[in-house]
């Protein structure tokens, strides 16, 4: 037996990994990197919640935000190569205008 | 016991991960432990009894959305990054005030024992269960995320299409 608390705090700790590459990280992939992982902490937590409730709604959850973030994935993805394919660069410091 | 083990074992690859992801420079190494971090939260959600969620975390997050990362790591030929000035000023203000947030939380779930625990395998649902879920009770959300995932394909290849082969020349027959 293990206290839910423990993966609310494991879940709790990814997120806050993820917060803090979004801050300190200046290239683009890796700052999106950092979003994924801030979503895998979120899921963690959704699945802890299903078990200690024993309700099956929580992993159906985990299934949308796991499309959602597929989705985004390629989206975003997208949007870096047309963003390098402009500006030549990945570092968001650079990156400082909606237009060329 | 065995859970708890099992539960500290990956569960400490898995912040081992997410903080090598954040000290490497190079986006390759970055998204390498990223997979790792996902590889072994698929291994909590095993502990938890989810298959279904484990085997799609598998799946989807560590093979293809890390594929497609990789890819673009690849593409992009994407090197060492370069620290500049904001990036200080977020590690001085920012990473004490989430890791005094993060403590905050932790310690607030630790004093409030009433959260309940739970067994190794403890949920109940096998993936017929949970199809026969999303395909009754979440069947008009399931539909709009296909119109989502419709919409995000057509989005990426408008977006990566070169502006010059938009239209591109009519290529001789030989």
């Amino acid at each position: 037996m293990v206290p839910v608390s423990y993966y609310l705090i494991l879940s709790g700790i990814l997120f806050a990994c993820g917060v803090i590459g979004f801050l300190i990280k200046r290239n683009i992939i890796t700052i999106f990197m950092s979003i994924e992982l801030m979503l895998n902490g979120v899921n963690l937590s959704f699945v802890a919640f299903a078990a200690q409730w024993q309700h099956l709604s929580g992993q159906v959850f985990v299934f949308f935000v796991m499309v959602v973030a597929a989705a985004e994935a390629a989206v975003g993805l997208a949007i870096i190569i047309a963003v390098y394919r402009t500006r030549e660069t990945l570092n968001v410091d650079q990156v400082n205008l909606l237009k060329l | 016991m065995l859970h708890l083990i099992l539960f500290v074992v990956f569960g400490a690859i898995c912040v081992a991960g997410a903080i090598n992801l954040l000290t490497q420079t190079h986006p390759i190494s970055s998204a390498l432990s990223l997979v790792v971090v996902m590889a072994s939260l698929s291994v909590e959600y095993l502990l938890l009894g989810a298959e279904f969620v484990a085997a799609v975390q598998v799946i989807v997050y560590a093979g293809a959305v890390m594929v497609l990362f990789v890819f673009v790591i690849m593409l992009l030929n994407a090197g060492e990054e370069e620290r500049t000035k904001g990036s200080h000023v977020a590690m001085i203000l920012g990473v004490p005030g989430v890791l005094a947030g993060g403590l905050l939380v932790a310690w607030t779930l630790l004093k409030r024992s009433d959260t309940g625990s739970v067994a190794m395998g403890a949920l109940p649902g096998s993936p017929k269960t949970i199809g026969n879920l999303l395909f009754h009770e979440f069947l008009l959300p399931f539909e709009v995320t296909s119109i989502l995932v419709l919409i995000a394909i057509m989005g990426a290849v408008v977006l990566a299409n070169r502006p010059e082969t938009q239209n591109p020349p009519p290529r001789k027959e030989s």
